[in-house]
């Protein structure tokens, strides 16, 4: 089957099977990498891509059910000249060590933080929590994100950490 | 992990999927979120001909409330009843429980009616639609029919779905605002399954004493179902420590836990009792206050 | 940043750049034109024989290009040797690389299908016919003494070997002492699970006799030599490839069953294989770990002297022998110790084989067993002899003056090492204090809430820098930028900024004249040893500063040439080669001349890494729940490199020592079924389970083991853990009696402790 759906601000179109998930077809087929694959069964996270403004987990969906969809990968949160805020803050806090589960709390971070500039620590963690990290114990994932959400709009208050 | 080879369709009608359903005999399976059925596709757990996605098909995604009832499109996903400022006074209980369900990603593709098909006994949303007497609206060739959830559910996994069915809806009877209630649950992590929970609610009549009793069973049982027993004995009493504990006796008596790689049957039934004690400890503070854990 | 002092600064890494912007480079992200892949036919049985397999209907599935089974390789098939320990008992049950005549695991690969996608090759798996005679399981440690069902008839034996750690004289020393306890404890099977699961990329150039692989890790120079022997090629003829690592933990790098097939499918299809292995296959084909039990005695005087430790341990291996041999074993006897003075010492470990996966190493292999063992059984110790916790502990820490301190010799294993240097009593009271130990005595066994409170304590050391040698070579580039190649394998542990922080340091350069730092592949150099044990810093990191040395008289010898005056006279200033009189030369035109250096450090001596850890919990009796209300880690790594990376190792480790704790275990049933075959039943930490963690990482006694002073660092946070966890939760359910001797504690297994504790006291 053909689908059509826009990537990181492109058209795309690709051949794809009914069966091929949307992660699959991000790597694959779009030569997308930054994306990656865990578990394929939906629990770790690392597979994380933004639809239509939502965080999803791409392994637990279908190219064909993106048809039409604007999806955002971790490409699609990064520029070549610097890092982004939320980058800078990952790199700030040491808050990746092998990088493999990074895109995916990346983009769950960016969703949740454009959404909920105000998120507070136990929001974050919650959010999180459907993220699996092997390296870092997450601690250092949680001081990057509330130091993030200056750059999403969050007024700095009294009760702040970060 | 790569799911089986399967057809794809994507009917832009309700009647369309029904008519997909029944050409294919028992050889396929509806999709909405998929948040339940991929993970079951990529273990190979069943191998569908066809998947019908919903996904082009109104009407189905609508959060309704009137005087009578509250009324959820099959489509409604986690993500809607936890924005829709309505529901919290509407529907209070169904609302703490849904904050239970999964993850910040599953919950923005995982739908009400996804979940009420795939009938895992640990799950909230068929737990929660016992627990109220609420009822499962079906579409198929006969047309449109109504199932009481206590009739809906029939063991793990299994719901009275016929092959060429698709569940289009949830509706709640409508919510006293007086009304007390509480909700419990235990899992190992955060949006875990369910090792145990406790859904319940309760009025009072004139003289503070409970009635119209409602109380369900989550994870520490085959098929969500109400605990009448243990409704029996919160019914008509004031709700005191002593009450507590008996209400809290009765229902450890009366649920048929499973033991599994996890739990034993023993530890989910002790877990019952603590957790209807919390919950009929919160329910009995003061109205208004969430039943939080 | 003045040059000379990148060592010792929390630097921002290099590799962020690159995994920030999702373009890290894993294995799966490779392509190459005309791309097979592979899918594994795994034993669904965990032992039995194999009657006949018919491959002729997954031949037929479409896109199935090959499917290779034992007889296509020939038999016998060869064998995966031990890497480490390769002792004659141990070597009988090495693994072959594709089942033969039996398969003896839940997940031992029969097949290998070959297919124009990973879809294809898994839909011909199902079509694969094949007969297998089931034989009983030996499904744990006892089953398999008793005597009738044999993984290797050939041995008839399921007892790998024993060995046994020994000093002065146990027996007579427990037959004098006037204390003595015994217990039992278990620590169950779990292991690493990294996020990224393995895979391989093989290229045969058939023409030119080349095999390139990628995907590989830890130890990519022992497996080059393993997988030449097997392939009968020359060792040069083979390159193995390490690109971006998700995550290592000691149970990716090893030479597995794939590390074969993979290549040889390329060889024998002549196109490039790709395999990425599943999760659910992961779970089952990955080294397992841990999985020990133990009876261990302790003999004190009566105002707290331990005199002795005495025990018997035994660790399932699994149904083979893996490329580690021994060593998570060793170091249940070995380590049993830890940072204490213990005389007399016998620990016996008998290493038994089963129907289960085989056991490798992972983060803190036999220390963190040993460390929980030997904490409870401290912990009672105490308790009995009316001493405080802290106190007992203190008593018997070895001393600074003492150091170096030997652990007990293995005898079998000829493996003798020494504690090389350290202050204990001082990482102990900064531990004391970061917890408010004496404020938070008070709540000791106290309900509060419907919830006892407890706190625990532990002391360890960290065995790191295992030997023999790292090499690395330093290559003056064409802009006067200089290059760092190094045999130590980067898992995720931010190698390319720390050996970039050592090369400036030593090179008197600044770090943004560092190209780059790379690391694992066996064409970075003529010879690389790994990274494992803990060992990168100190081994690689050494031999960077060596061949830094050797790469500034490289530069200088040449740009005394060019200036015609004497290496002596030549200083590197700021980019360039400039001699006593003035005249200069650029870096980058001496790179020209082909300027480069190589260096070593070799040392059969290794670091210990030392502190405590103290934790405080609330334990709900009801539901078994245990919360961590506090927990601080205090370690003395003798030399600290990055600070902002060796935190984040600690933080790590503790994380994942909490898992092994609390949530993860690999439970087979008694068919030697996985039952906890997704990651939706092995339950790893996510970011709410545990918030309350600080760790403190100090530089106070460095090693006098290398020229860095530095000790390994990468598994402190993980090895005591689990006595200290034990012990808090111990220290809360004392009113109740409770003392826990199995992990995890989950809660089901805290409440049924406490049930039974309970029954069992009222009658």
């Amino acid at each position: 089957m053909i689908v059509r759906f826009e990537v990181n601000g492109k058209p795309i179109e690709a051949q794809v099977e009914p069966r091929t998930t949307l992660a699959d077809c991000l790597r694959h087929d779009l030569k997308l990498t930054g994306t990656h694959v865990g578990c394929e069964h939906g629990v770790c996270g690392a597979c994380t891509v933004i639809v239509d403004g939502a965080a999803v987990r791409s392994c637990l969906m279908l190219a064909v059910q993106a048809d039409g969809a604007k999806v955002v990968t971790v490409e699609g949160l990064s520029s070549d000249e610097q890092l982004t805020p939320l980058q800078a803050a990952f790199r700030k806090h040491h808050a990746l060590q092998c990088g493999f589960c990074t895109p995916g709390i990346l983009t769950t971070i960016h969703a949740l933080l454009t959404e909920e500039p105000e998120a507070d620590e136990a929001r974050i963690r919650d959010v999180l929590s459907g993220n699996l990290c092997r390296c870092t114990g997450y601690i250092p994932i949680v001081e990057a994100a509330l130091e993030a959400r200056a750059s999403y709009g969050h007024q700095p208050s009294h009760g702040d950490r970060a | 992990m790569k799911p089986p080879r399967f057809e794809y369709a994507r009917p832009k009608t309700l009647a369309e999927a029904v008519g997909l359903l029944v050409s294919a005999e028992g050889e396929a399976k509806v999709i909405a979120g998929g948040q339940s059925l991929l993970p079951i596709l990529a273990f190979r757990l069943a191998a569908p001909a066809l998947l019908v996605d919903l996904r082009d098909v109104p009407d189905l995604a609508q959060i309704e409330i009137t005087t009578d009832a509250i009324r959820l499109g099959a489509k409604v996903r986690w993500r809607d009843i936890e924005k829709d400022e309505r529901l919290r006074s509407a529907h209070p209980l169904l609302v703490a429980a849904i904050e239970h369900v999964a993850h910040y990603q599953i919950r923005n593709r995982g739908t009400v009616g996804g979940s009420v098909a795939h009938a895992d006994p640990a799950a909230e949303m068929p737990g929660i639609a016992v627990t109220c007497d609420a009822q499962i609206m079906v579409a198929g060739q006969a047309g449109t029919r109504s199932i009481p959830a206590a009739d809906f559910f029939l063991g793990a996994l299994t719901t009275a779905l016929e092959p060429d069915e698709i569940v289009v809806g949830v509706q709640f009877p409508a919510w006293p605002s007086a009304r007390r209630w509480g909700f419990e649950e235990f899992a190992r992590r955060r949006g875990d399954f369910a090792m145990a929970a406790i859904a319940l609610y309760y009025d009072e009549d004139g003289a503070g004493r409970a009635t119209n009793a409602h109380i369900g069973v989550i994870g520490a049982c085959k098929r969500p179902h109400r605990l009448a027993g243990a409704e029996d004995a919160l019914n008509g009493r004031t709700v005191d420590a002593s009450a507590i504990a008996a209400v809290a006796s009765a229902a450890a008596a009366e649920v048929d836990p499973p033991g599994d790689m996890h739990a034993s049957a023993d530890y989910r039934r002790a877990l019952v009792a603590t957790l209807i004690e919390r919950a009929l400890q919160r329910a009995a503070a003061r109205p208004g206050e969430r039943g939080r854990v | 940043m003045n040059v000379n002092s990148y060592v010792g600064s929390p630097i921002e890494r290099i590799e962020d750049l690159r995994f920030l912007r999702g373009q890290g480079k894993y294995v799966d992200d490779l392509s190459r034109e005309g791309l097979l892949h592979a899918a594994i036919l795994r034993s669904s049985f965990a032992h039995g024989r194999i009657r006949s397999i018919d491959t002729a209907a997954a031949l037929a599935s479409p896109g199935v290009q090959a499917v290779i089974t034992a007889s296509d390789i020939g038999r016998p098939v060869p064998r995966i040797p031990l890497r480490q320990e390769p002792l004659p008992d141990l070597k009988r049950f090495e693994q072959p690389v594709i089942a033969e005549a039996k398969v003896r695991y839940v997940g031992e690969p029969i097949a290998v299908v070959l297919a124009e996608s990973a879809a294809a090759a898994e839909d011909a798996l199902e079509l694969i016919d094949l007969d297998v005679e089931s034989l009983p399981v030996v499904a744990g440690r006892d089953a398999s003494g008793d005597g009738n069902v044999f993984l290797f008839e050939e041995h008839r034996t399921n007892l790998a070997t024993s060995l046994t750690a020994v000093r002065g004289d146990a027996d007579a020393a427990f037959n004098r002492a006037p204390y003595v306890r015994r217990e039992r404890f278990r620590m169950h099977r779990h292991t690493g699970v990294p996020m990224e699961t393995r895979g391989i990329l093989a290229e045969w150039d058939a023409a030119r006799g080349r095999l390139t692989v990628s995907g590989a890790a830890k130890v990519a120079f022992p497996n080059r030599r393993i997988l030449a022997k097997q392939l009968g090629l020359p060792e040069d003829a083979i390159e193995l490839v390490e690109n971006d690592v998700g995550g290592g933990f000691g149970v990716r790098g090893e030479f597995y069953p794939e590390d074969f097939l993979i290549p040889f499918a390329a060889m024998q299809t002549g196109r490039p294989v790709k395999w990425v292995e599943d999760r659910r296959e992961h779970l089952i084909a990955t080294n397992h770990a841990r999985d020990v039990e133990c009876e261990l005695e302790i003999a004190c005087t009566r105002d707290g002297e331990i005199l002795a430790l005495r025990g018997q341990a035994y660790a399932d291996l699994g149904a083979y022998v893996r490329t580690v041999g021994a060593t998570p074993a060793r170091n249940v006897a070995q380590v049993m110790s830890g940072p204490y003075k213990i005389p007399n010492i016998r620990i016996a470990v008998s290493l038994v084989l089963t129907n289960k996966t085989p056991v490798g190493t992972y983060r803190g292999p036999g220390r963190f067993e040993a460390d929980f063992f030997r904490e409870r059984l401290l912990d009672m110790a105490a308790h009995d002899l009316g001493i405080d916790r802290v106190e007992f502990r203190r008593r018997n820490l070895v001393s600074e003056a003492e150091m170096p301190y030997p652990l007990a010799t293995v005898a079998e294993l000829g493996i003798e090492t020494s504690c090389d240097s350290g202050n204990y009593e001082l990482t102990l009271d900064r531990c004391l204090a970061e917890i408010g130990w004496s404020e938070k005595s008070a709540l000791q066994g106290k309900l509060i809430e419907g919830r006892y409170h407890g706190l625990g304590i532990g002391c360890y050391i960290e065995g790191g820098a295992s030997g023999p040698k790292e090499n690395a070579r330093l290559v003056l580039e064409a802009d006067g930028s200089v290059s760092v190649f190094v045999g130590s394998s980067a898992v995720g542990q931010g190698l390319e900024t720390v050996f970039a922080q050592i090369a400036a340091d030593a090179l008197e350069m600044p770090m943004d004249r560092i190209a780059g730092v790379f690391h694992g592949s066996t064409s970075h150099v003529r010879e690389g040893f790994g990274s494992y044990s803990s060992r990168s810093v100190v081994m690689g990191g050494s031999a960077i500063t060596v061949a830094a040395a050797n790469l500034r008289k490289a530069i200088c010898a040449a740009a005394a040439k060019r200036l015609s005056v004497l290496p002596d006279e030549v200083k590197i200033v700021d980019g360039k080669a400039v001699a006593a009189g003035g005249a200069s030369v650029f870096l980058a035109d001496l790179a020209r001349d082909g300027v480069s250096a190589e260096g070593s450090f070799a040392s059969n001596k290794r670091t210990y890494s030392y502190g405590a850890h103290a934790a405080h919990v609330a334990v709900d009796p009801k539901t078994g729940h245990v919360e961590l209300v506090d927990y601080v880690a205090v370690e003395d790594v003798g030399r600290i490199i990055n600070p902002l990376t060796l935190h984040g190792q600690a933080i790590g480790a503790i994380v994942q020592g909490l898992g092994g704790v609390f949530l993860e275990h690999l439970i087979y049933d008694e068919n030697g079924q996985l039952l906890t075959g997704s990651l939706a039943d092995y339950l790893l930490p996510t970011a709410c389970d545990y918030p309350n963690i600080r760790a403190v990482t100090l530089e106070l006694r460095p090693s006098p083991n290398n020229p860095l002073g530095a000790k390994g660092a990468g598994e402190g946070g993980i090895i005591p853990v689990a006595g200290v966890i034990a012990n808090a939760v111990a220290a809360a359910l004392k009113p109740l009696g409770v003392e826990p001797r199995e992990l995890p504690l989950s809660p089901p297994r805290v409440w049924q402790l406490i049930e039974e504790t309970r029954r069992s006291n009222e009658r």
